[in-house]
């Protein structure tokens, strides 16, 4: 018993302390907007890489998502003769939840590792300090160009899964099912506003920005080597995966209150 | 004004009581130590005693856990990162393993420092990295990665990346472990030179008893987490200390029957 309240305290303790290491990373990005100065290159180099590079796992995981669900919602609401309800049913869930929060985990899992691999790896040879000995702050030239490409990207990205989503689940639905084309575009465009969109690009802005705080985190203070930059890139791509789905909910909720469900045009 | 320079009386860094540890491992116990404007201090000792710790402090890469560091008579000790960034613009680094961007050439790495101080002219930069990498016999692998070159050939890259900008102090930790003779030597006649013609503070870390005796205008030897000798070549070679002798000679104090 006393063990488990140790643990407890102890889990408890280094959760307060990360958040706290991340707050001062926040700070610290704020202060290198402020006062370093703008670099084009590689900021450009980062969105090239990151987001252009990211397209296609970004659109094959929307596209067969899209089509799955379509399928699955397909059988269903038929049966409950609701089939006018898998469009937007498709639509609503694509745009506001599994568009970001796919797109999210897919891009931790490829920009994430990659960016705590790479940093880590500059820490840990010496590589960071080489730059802070030359006068150059670490956050100001690894972590902004790469957090300004990422929240760049990320709600064009979701948005591109969305897109493709929704071209596959109209697909999937016209030629499969032979449900109407017009009939089945009709109700999705009737029931998805401006705003359900807007709330996925939202979402992928927020997420883009914990993807790059935490795994930038983990890259900063890799220390041990190789066994080291392996731990740091795993951990980046857990925390980061686990810290979308529960901003997830909260930002749903959050966003709801701002973009009700059910205002579109009926 | 170039008689003030060379003046005892104004050091370029001056270091009082530092204290490093790492846990519970004491690295620095109090380490007190001028070093002249202009000219050479080598820092000798054995592998392990915390010499590149030190110079790590001496640009504030690592923070001590007490005393004072004063560079050109301000004292960086407390300062954050950013406040640091006039002092270390003063100071260049040569660091033991190179430290060289893995993911830039040669000639990017060279002339990173001048890109930093604003120097955008593509043609500037590359006549800089030219001249600069010529000294250290390298400017036919301007274009090539650092992964693909050789150890010793990352470590004159590192060496022409820390001195391309002339900064005022240099810290050479081991510039000439791992050359061959040859270019060890010329490595020493560079730390010479930058010293004579640009009236450049060095600080070099060496095992090198050659390149010791031919770079140095002052000696210390770390031994212990402090300064246990301190003087010129001549008169640490004059020393009747077993210690010092058996470094200098290279003797491990066991003997060889
Ligand atoms: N970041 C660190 N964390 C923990 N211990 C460290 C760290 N840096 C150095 N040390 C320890 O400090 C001691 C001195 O290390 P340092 O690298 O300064 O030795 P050195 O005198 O340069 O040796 P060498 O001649 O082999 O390069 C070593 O025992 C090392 O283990
Ligand atoms: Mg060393």
């Amino acid at each position: 018993m006393g063990g488990f309240i140790k643990l407890l305290g102890q889990l408890t303790l280094g959760f307060f302390r990360w958040l706290g290491q991340l707050t001062d990373l926040v700070i610290e990005m704020g202060t290198a907007i402020v006062r370093g100065r703008p670099r084009f290159n590689l900021t450009g180099h980062q969105i090239v890489s990151v987001g252009f590079g990211s397209q296609l796992v970004v659109i094959v995981t929307g596209a067969f998502t899209g089509a799955v669900f379509a399928a699955q919602s397909y059988f269903k609401f038929s049966d409950l003769g609701l089939a006018s309800g898998v469009g937007p049913v498709v639509s609503i869930a694509l745009c506001r939840e599994l568009g970001p929060v796919l797109t999210g985990l897919m891009v931790s899992g490829r920009v994430g590792a990659a960016m705590a691999a790479e940093i880590g790896t500059m820490k840990v040879t010496e590589q960071v300090d080489a730059l802070r000995s030359m006068g150059v702050h670490p956050v100001d030239y690894l972590v902004i160009p790469r957090a300004i490409g990422l929240m760049f990207s990320m709600p064009l990205l979701v948005a591109e899964a969305i897109g493709f989503g929704l071209l596959a689940s109209h697909v999937l639905i016209v030629w499969h099912f032979n449900v109407p084309s017009t009939w089945y575009d009709y109700h999705v465009v009737a029931n998805t506003a401006l705003e359900d969109i807007a709330i996925g690009m939202i979402k992928g802005f927020v997420f883009g920005a914990l993807i790059v705080v935490i795994s930038c985190h983990q890259g900063l203070k890799a220390t041990n080597g190789a066994v080291g930059v392996g731990r740091g890139t795993t951990a980046a791509v857990v925390q980061s995966s686990l810290a979308i789905l529960i901003t997830n909910m909260f930002l749903s909720f959050l966003l709801n209150y701002f973009f009700p469900l059910g205002s579109g045009n009926y | 004004m170039a008689d003030t320079r060379k003046n005892s009386s104004n050091p370029f860094v001056q270091i009082s009581d530092l204290r490093k540890s790492f846990g519970d491992q004491e690295v620095l116990r109090g380490v007190s130590l001028t070093i002249p404007r202009g000219e050479t201090t080598v820092v000798l000792g054995q592998s392990g005693e915390g010499k590149s710790v030190l110079l790590k402090h001496i640009n504030g890469l690592l923070t001590p856990d007490s005393g004072s560091i004063l560079i050109d008579g301000e004292e960086i000790v407390g300062l954050s990162e950013r406040a640091l960034r006039p002092t270390r613009r003063k100071v260049g680094i040569l660091f033991q393993d190179g430290a060289l961007f893995d993911s830039m050439t040669v000639a990017e790495n060279v002339v990173f420092p001048l890109q930093e101080e604003g120097i955008r002219d593509r043609k500037v930069l590359l006549e800089r990295a030219r001249e600069v990498l010529s000294v250290v016999g390298l400017e036919e692998h301007m274009a090539k990665m650092p992964i693909n070159i050789s150890g010793g050939m990352r470590k004159r890259v590192a060496l022409a990346r820390a001195v391309i900008n002339r900064p005022e102090c240099v810290l050479y930790d081991e510039p000439t472990a791992g050359l061959d003779p040859i270019v060890a030597d010329s490595i020493d006649h560079l730390i010479r030179r930058l010293e004579h013609e640009y009236e450049i503070t060095s600080i070099v870390v060496t095992h090198d008893m050659k390149s010791m005796n031919f770079v140095a205008d002052h000696v210390a030897v770390l031994r212990g987490g402090k300064i246990y000798f301190h003087g010129t070549p001549k008169e640490l070679n004059a020393l009747h200390d077993e210690t010092i002798q058996n470094f200098i000679h290279g003797r491990s104090g066991e003997s060889r029957s």
